[in-house]
């Protein structure tokens, strides 16, 4: 993959982390049932930071990134979005939710719906926006993703690639600060995969703050500041990209990075 | 095997030939479906000795129909010992069929409320009609009662005013809270209908009469009673079972177990016993006095024993929904009445549309069961009809009539229903 990313400069003149907090995870445990999935995790994402989370299968990847928009409750400890404190209050679930936006392994378009219809459904229903003015973003959003051709194909008619940049751009028309990506490309042919990760870097570019979990470790080094290994649902080390790689400290993370870089 | 031969060049092209007759056109088609192989001809034999039996005994049957007669006596003399169908008997009794005993000065009225609920139902079938037409949609059901039972008007008028009190209410309360709007809606719109619709209705209409003679729900018969239990019972059926089927996936462990135990319960019950329920037994629970309609009761029944195999059939189509379509939903900041309505109820639907006609086509045809609680549809009727001196011993042609209606009915529905499963069809496997 690291081919892949070379080929590509990255601009790096808009991703800068600020000072702002975005997101603010401390002392965080969870369980299913009794399986303890997440061990005490603290976790402080500054507004504009790009971290990659890596680690085995089954170390709670998914998980982590879930809990922060509630798909997963947790159970101990403190988890802050912009500010406002997850908790059973649903007002402030559905104002975390309708700030970060969430991209899935298997992209989750809904099938009964067009396009164009996928990506404007949250705005009209959620954020009130007038539809005319909802088609015009998503268009614009559609032309970001290269596209605008299909808005009014149904999700089934169009490549697992295709399908994907439609997700991104589902999450984007909700205007996000923070975006999380679950394996996005993990489900995607190789031939699909660069689309993908092309669409991805340009939203790095553009200074959103993102939080993905992927195995394309190209695609760490090219855009990420900081990438985290996890392993049996605790940090075991983060890193910048450059240190991550080439010097990693535990040998846990060397045994992974051996395993997945096939050296 | 020697190489002289390796090179060729055409000098004169052939000229297209038809195919040998065993190839085209009919001939094939019979050899390819009929007769392809021992088995397939044994069948193909053995139907064709079905059809001509059914032919040769049913033929003349049909071929002496006869249209006018007045009883079956004169069909016998017309007939002189031959076999032949009295049809005299569907054109003798054919307002009954179909309106029982209503008033014949009165046939307009369920006649209009018929070609009305045509016009109403449109919209809902068809996309691409106005939606005002929805309006109308909405009004229909106090329309057409109050064509049908007659009466002051003004009672369908302040009935339907209770569904825009429970909105005003909604409305004054949502800033609230959604739980507390809903509440005071229903509250206020049942404070409405219980105390306040009624004595309004009395004051109006003593002010301004419009009003129909009123007919006794014992004057309905025939093809009317089977439609209106038919219709009604179809119509709120899909909303309950859908709400039930909600309520059965419902985070709340009291409304789960409400669901639950309502639709096992229904489901575990034969129809006819709820039947004899709702025409006997509530006589006994009911205060002594009270008067609640006999036709209401049975719709209330038929809609329960229908809404509960419906929440099932719904209840599949959630099931089939990938988990992914939910947590899409969730992840987008779509509150949980939004994400159903918009995302994962129109799937579902769509996943379960041949279950929930199936459960229509059933409810359809199960209204014939009120025979057995004195209600006089179309097989009550055919057993009135018999009990006249004049078509004593009449069988055959009522019950072929009867069932011709309702595969009429049901063969629509089961057409409609593939019409709109490849309208909805968008995924392109
Ligand atoms: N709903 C659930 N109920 C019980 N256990 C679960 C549930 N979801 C996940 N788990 C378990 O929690 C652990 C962490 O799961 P998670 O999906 O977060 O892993 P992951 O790091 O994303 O792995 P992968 O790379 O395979 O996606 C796994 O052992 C998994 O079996
Ligand atoms: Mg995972």
């Amino acid at each position: 993959m690291q081919e892949t990313m070379a080929e590509r400069t990255v601009d790096r003149s808009h991703m800068q982390v600020s000072d702002e907090v975005a997101i603010q995870i401390s002392k965080m445990n969870k369980w299913y049932g009794t399986f303890h999935v997440l061990r005490d995790i603290d976790l402080t994402v500054n507004q504009g930071e790009r971290i990659v989370i890596a680690g085995p299968s089954g170390s709670g990847k998914s998980t982590l990134i879930r809990c922060i928009n509630r798909l997963e409750e947790h159970q101990t400890g403190q988890i802050i979005v912009d500010g406002t404190e997850l908790t059973s209050d649903l007002k402030n679930i559905d104002k975390v939710r309708s700030e970060v936006g969430m991209v899935f392994q298997h992209f989750n378009l809904f099938p009964h719906l067009t396009i164009l219809e996928n990506l404007t459904l949250a705005p009209i229903w959620v954020r009130k926006t007038p539809r005319k003015e909802a088609e015009e973003v998503a268009m614009h959003y559609l032309e970001k993703v290269k596209i605008p051709e299909q808005a009014h194909k149904f999700p089934g008619m169009l490549s697992g690639g295709q399908q994907q940049r439609v997700a991104i751009a589902r999450s984007l028309c909700m205007k996000p600060r923070i975006m999380l990506f679950d394996e996005p490309t993990s489900a995607l042919d190789p031939e699909m995969i660069k689309e993908v990760l092309d669409t991805m870097i340009e939203l790095a570019e553009e200074g959103m703050t993102m939080i993905c979990v992927t195995h394309e470790m190209g695609f760490a080094q090219a855009v990420a500041n900081r990438v985290i290994f996890m392993d049996q649902g605790q940090i075991v080390e983060q890193n910048n990209p450059h240190d991550f790689f080439n010097n990693p400290q535990s040998d846990r993370t060397k045994l992974f990075l051996s395993q997945i870089l096939g050296h | 095997m020697s190489d002289k031969m390796i090179s060729f060049v055409r000098t004169e092209m052939l000229p297209e030939q038809t195919p040998p007759s065993s190839q085209v056109g009919a001939m094939r088609w019979v050899r390819e479906n009929l007769f392809s192989g021992p088995v397939n001809t044994l069948l193909t034999l053995l139907g064709i000795a079905v059809l001509y039996f059914l032919a040769v005994h049913l033929g003349p049957w049909f071929k002496n129909s006869i249209w006018n007669a007045d009883s079956l006596a004169e069909c016998r003399e017309i007939l002189a010992g031959q076999s032949g169908a009295c049809w005299g008997v569907i054109k003798d009794r054919w307002h009954q069929l179909i309106f029982g005993f209503y008033p014949a000065e009165e046939y307009w009225r369920p006649t209009i409320t018929f070609f009305l609920m045509l016009v109403a139902i449109a919209p809902v079938l068809f996309g691409g009609l106005p939606r005002k037409m929805m309006w109308f949609s909405a009004i229909f059901p106090a329309l057409a009662f109050w064509l049908l039972w007659g009466g002051s008007i003004w009672y369908s008028v302040f009935a339907m005013l209770g569904f825009v009190v429970a909105y005003v209410a909604f409305r004054a309360l949502q800033q609230v809270s959604g739980v507390v709007a809903v509440v005071g809606a229903v509250v206020a719109a049942v404070i409405w209908w219980l105390l306040l619709a009624g004595p309004l209705g009395d004051l109006v209409a003593s002010v301004v009469p419009v009003a129909l003679p009123y007919i006794r729900s014992d004057d309905f018969g025939g093809f009317m009673i089977s439609i209106i239990i038919g219709v009604t019972g179809i119509a709120l059926s899909l909303p309950i079972g859908i709400l039930l089927a909600l309520g059965r996936q419902s985070d709340m462990p009291l409304v789960r177990w409400i669901c639950v135990g309502f639709i096992e319960f229904i489901r575990g019950v034969p129809l006819i016993t709820l039947l004899f329920t709702a025409s006997l037994l509530l006589n006994y629970f009911l205060p002594p006095g009270t008067n609640f309609d006999i036709i209401l009761r049975v719709i209330i029944m038929v809609t329960l024993f229908a809404a509960a195999y419906m929440a099932e059939v719904v209840r599949g189509g959630f099931a089939a929904l990938p988990r992914g379509q939910y947590e899409a939903a969730d992840a987008l900041g779509l509150d949980y009445w939004k994400a159903q309505r918009l995302i994962l109820l129109p799937q579902a639907l769509k996943i379960s549309i041949p279950g929930i006609v199936n459960t229509f086509i059933g409810l359809f045809k199960d209204t014939t069961l009120v025979v057995f609680i004195g209600i006089l549809d179309p097989i009550g009727l055919s057993n009135a009809i018999r009990a006249d001196s004049n078509w004593n011993g009449i069988i055959w042609e009522l019950y072929a009539f009867i069932a011709l209606c309702f595969f009429l009915f049901c063969f629509g529905m089961s057409r409609y229903s593939q019409y709109l499963e490849g309208k909805l069809k968008t995924d392109h496997r």
